[in-house]
């Protein structure tokens, strides 16, 4: 009895223990705070990096901890950009409302459309949402009255954020803006996957079988984190539109469903920090590489995944003891 | 009308060749290879490069194409793929989307970023009328094509020895193995075939679809929807889905242009909604 006793103690502790904050958590954000003023000529560059990381956040909501595979995930951070975008212009150009519009959008799409990933295999999720991600993409193209077409949507103007300060040319304030509110994000998910509805999660994707008889209700689970992680891409959309004032047909294009799975990929999968890691590795990847080769980066990207895989992505995330530590077999 | 079907058979059956090979490896093999379209690409560019630089006359590139291409998915597999069969499907995606990066800037690389023409033999150019319909020649060659090839790969999968065996090899690779079946090499050489055949639709395919960079892309969600709506127990169900792809779609672009490929992509997303396992499968199939 009182051996059961400790044992339940032990795993509760370890429980509570993965969700302290870590050293290289502290020393992200610090840095990311620093660079404000280490590098104000590179704002524009790191609001980029925020707005990834918040995406490849999302992603891994979804793909890290309820292991569903997504290929037409950049179908919500589209949603939200568009949505922010057509609200500031003829709605209202308040920022934070445009956010919360465009996150609400991209949920209820996502609440919707997440029925159809429940059933099937990979394949079948892989096919749907690569489909819905194309017909959206073909929707933005065809409703050119609204969403400007291939021209992209243009005279998208900001207010400014709360009211006091104005979007300015180096950037400064919407890097600042973005860190906010990947931060506060961040900080959501991490309450999210470390409480018992993110425990259940990972359960359902080790092993569903198991995870229903313990009867963990896993269709309603995965219905609500997939609507929450197309709130989080919509929300990185949106961001991206009030930072750029612009929307264009990019934001729904399949190479960038195919980027932030290299993203997730790179930083690793499952442990939330890997989306903001992988974030500044492919951006700073991507600009020395289009650098070096302007037209031809995508084929060095193409030769990192190809490998990455053939490495073994394990291997790869398993290199840095500065990582938190986790059981083996974790990643799939 | 009839003119608008027949483009749309020609167009169904080029995409039955080009998407078969996807049927075994992706529904066979169950490896999501999303660089399918990459093979297709490669034999396009092969036959405009020996056509239109070296003269080598239409009839032969075709073959050539085949083999070449073939020649190139047998050394992949081998050397890439294999280590992959047992991998989870994310790696596979990831991997194979990598590849399709690779093809493309490599394509835009060494061919440039336009359109490629194919000069084509004077006796496949032009049209003629039959029956009320206005029939292109090149298209009746692709029919004509597609239909021996179908029914070649139709009759080596059922009738001859390394068909069963491909089958064997499939419902369960260890018994197969403990049969004496030289499973990998069973694999390998249906990879190469598969790849092959991409490589020759994408020889015949490069004047009717267009070739260029960013083909792989371009297509992959058609053979995707090819494979997935058609299923993958037999070969009759993506011919069957290949064909309805292909004349929907022409029909589509004719009388409803504004709509465009929207009406595909919501058809294959019902389908799978519907039938996860495609429309042609047989129930409880993998």
């Amino acid at each position: 009895m009182s051996e059961t006793r400790t044992s339940s103690t032990a795993a509760a502790d370890q429980l509570v223990s993965r969700t302290r904050w870590r050293a290289f958590e502290v020393a992200l954000w610090l840095s990311a705070v620093a660079v404000i003023f280490l590098l104000p000529s590179k704002m524009l560059l790191f609001t980029e990096i925020a707005i990834l990381a918040l995406f490849a956040i999302s992603l891994d909501l979804v793909l890290g901890y309820a292991g569903i595979v997504s290929l037409g995930h950049a179908a919500f951070f589209g949603l939200g950009a568009y949505s922010a975008g057509l609200f500031a212009k003829h709605v209202f150009g308040d920022p934070t409302l445009g956010l919360l519009v465009a996150g609400l959008a991209s949920a209820a799409f996502g609440f919707l459309t997440s029925f159809l990933v429940l059933r099937g295999s990979d394949l079948t999720r892989l096919m749907t949402t690569l489909g819905i991600a194309l017909m959206l993409g073909e929707l933005a193209n065809r409703l050119d009255s609204v969403t400007g077409g291939a021209d992209g949507l243009t005279g998208v103007t900001m207010r400014p954020i709360l009211g006091l300060f104005e979007f300015d040319l180096w950037g400064r304030n919407g890097y600042i803006y973005s860190l906010i509110v990947l931060f506060v994000l961040t900080m959501l998910a991490r309450r999210i996957v470390h409480s018992p509805f993110g425990l259940s999660l990972r359960a359902i994707k080790s092993n569903p079988v198991r995870a229903a008889m313990v009867a963990v209700p896993s269709n309603k689970r995965l219905v609500t984190i997939y609507t929450v992680a197309a709130a989080y891409a919509g929300i990185a959309g949106a961001l991206l539109t009030q930072t750029t004032g612009f929307v264009s047909l990019d934001v729904l294009a399949f190479h960038r469903s195919a980027d932030v799975l290299l993203v997730l990929v790179l930083g690793g999968v499952g442990y939330l920090y890997g989306g903001i890691i992988g974030a500044i590795i492919f951006t700073l990847l991507r600009d020395v590489l289009s650098e070096l080769t302007p037209q031809y980066w995508m084929f060095w990207i193409g030769l990192i995944l190809v490998a990455i895989v053939l490495t073994g992505r394990d291997r790869l995330t398993r290199l840095g003891s500065w990582r938190p530590a986790r059981q083996a077999g974790g990643t799939r | 009308m009839l003119t608008i079907l027949f483009d749309g058979i020609a167009y169904g059956m080029l995409l039955f060749i080009l998407a078969c090979g996807l049927t075994i490896t992706l529904g066979l093999m169950n490896f999501i290879n999303l660089a399918h379209g990459a093979f297709a690409m490669a034999g396009g560019y092969i036959t405009v490069v020996l056509l239109n630089r070296y003269g080598v006359s239409f009839y032969l590139c075709l073959p050539i194409a085949f083999f070449a291409v073939a020649a190139v998915g047998a050394l992949l597999e081998r050397t890439l793929y294999r280590h992959l069969y047992d991998a989870p499907h994310l790696d596979q995606v990831l991997f194979s989307v990598g590849l399709v990066f690779m093809a493309i800037a490599a394509a835009d690389y060494f061919m440039g970023g336009q359109q490629q023409l194919i000069n084509l033999p004077d006796e496949l150019r032009g049209r003629f009328e039959f029956m009320g319909a206005d029939i292109g020649r090149y298209r009746l060659f692709i029919i004509g094509c597609c239909a021996v090839l179908a029914i070649a790969l139709q009759l080596a999968l059922t009738r001859t020895r390394f068909g069963s065996q491909l089958r064997a090899a499939v419902d369960d690779g260890r018994v197969a193995r403990g049969l004496g079946i030289n499973v990998p090499l069973v694999f390998a050489l249906t990879f190469a075939l598969g790849s092959g055949l991409a490589g020759l639709g994408g020889a015949i395919g490069a004047e009717m679809l267009g070739l260029d960079p960013n083909f792989p892309l371009k297509f992959m969600i058609y053979f995707l929807i090819v494979v997935s709506v058609g299923g993958t127990s037999s070969i009759t169900g993506p011919f069957l889905a290949a064909l309805l792809l292909g004349i929907a779609d022409v029909a589509g672009k004719y009388y409803a242009p504004q709509v465009g490929a929207f009406v595909i992509y919501a058809v294959m997303v019902l389908v799978l909604i519907v039938r996860p396992h495609g429309l042609f499968s047989r129930e409880g199939g993998r």
